[in-house]
């Protein structure tokens, strides 16, 4: 597991029914691109998040399949319409295998 | 040492594999990166992409640094959105897929972009059709690592 991984969602406590919302999330992860030489002239291997979905009551909201032009601590800002009252929920594959996941809770207002 | 003929077999495949093994991820690692034009094609699957106002790439026309430019793209009514630096050593970027409940087909992120170069986007709708859209960016330092 790369070190210090630590995922922030920004979303927001309540919404009205079929509202658009918008949420921004980041996650710190160095994203070693594979191309970087290290001080022994030898290329640091790539180790980068290569994916990230969000669903919401288990539907799709967007899933991104990333590169390593992705630049470090990936950010990501989009749209989502809330239906009903739920839980969002993130997660983010590393190329270690790593799993990281955050929830977030919406109510109607 | 008696050996039926199962066991010579699976003896013989075990040995294929552990020979086999090291020797695919070492072509994985040297193969060349595939090329814009041929990422595209495997993403429209040969379809025509027209330009058009359909998707729009906002990024901005000057980036001091390379490691970070910020970039948004939007394609009301997509599917899909591919992102891809052609000027990068590798030039794919990002893959959108937009879910039932997106509340818009759009997304913003930021990139790594090696030099100065167009940034290409090109979206796919659900009735099969693909539309490109560009923006070219100045890059004062690379953010590849060069």
């Amino acid at each position: 597991m790369a070190d210090n991984v630590k995922p922030r969602v920004r979303v927001p406590k309540t919404a009205a029914k079929d509202e658009v919302v918008t949420i921004k999330t980041l996650i710190s992860h160095q994203m070693e691109s594979g191309q970087r030489k290290g001080k022994d002239g030898q290329i640091i291997p790539r180790s980068i998040i290569n994916r990230f979905t969000v669903t919401f009551n288990g539907a799709s909201v967007i899933d991104v399949q990333m590169e390593p032009a992705i630049s470090t601590n990936p950010y990501f800002e989009f749209e989502a319409r809330i239906p009903e009252a739920g839980e969002f929920v993130f997660t983010w594959y590393d190329d270690d295998g790593s799993v990281y996941e955050d929830k977030q809770s919406i109510a109607l207002a | 040492m008696n050996l039926d003929r199962r066991e010579v077999l699976v003896a013989a495949v075990a040995g294929a594999a552990t020979v086999a093994l090291p020797f695919s991820l070492a072509a994985q690692e040297t193969a060349a990166p595939k090329t814009a034009e041929e990422l595209i094609a495997e993403f429209t699957g040969g379809a025509d992409v027209v330009e058009g106002d359909g998707v729009t790439l906002t990024a901005p026309e000057i980036a001091e640094n390379g490691n970070t430019v910020p970039i948004s793209v939007d394609a009301p009514g997509a599917s899909e959105i591919l992102v891809l630096a052609p000027g990068n050593p590798t030039p794919p970027v990002a893959r959108f897929t937009f879910g039932e409940l997106a509340g818009s087909q759009s997304a913003s992120t930021r990139i790594r972009l090696a030099q100065t170069q167009d940034v290409v986007a090109i979206a796919k709708f659900p009735d099969g059709t693909f539309m490109r859209s560009s923006s070219n960016v100045k890059v004062t330092i690379g953010g590849c690592g060069g």
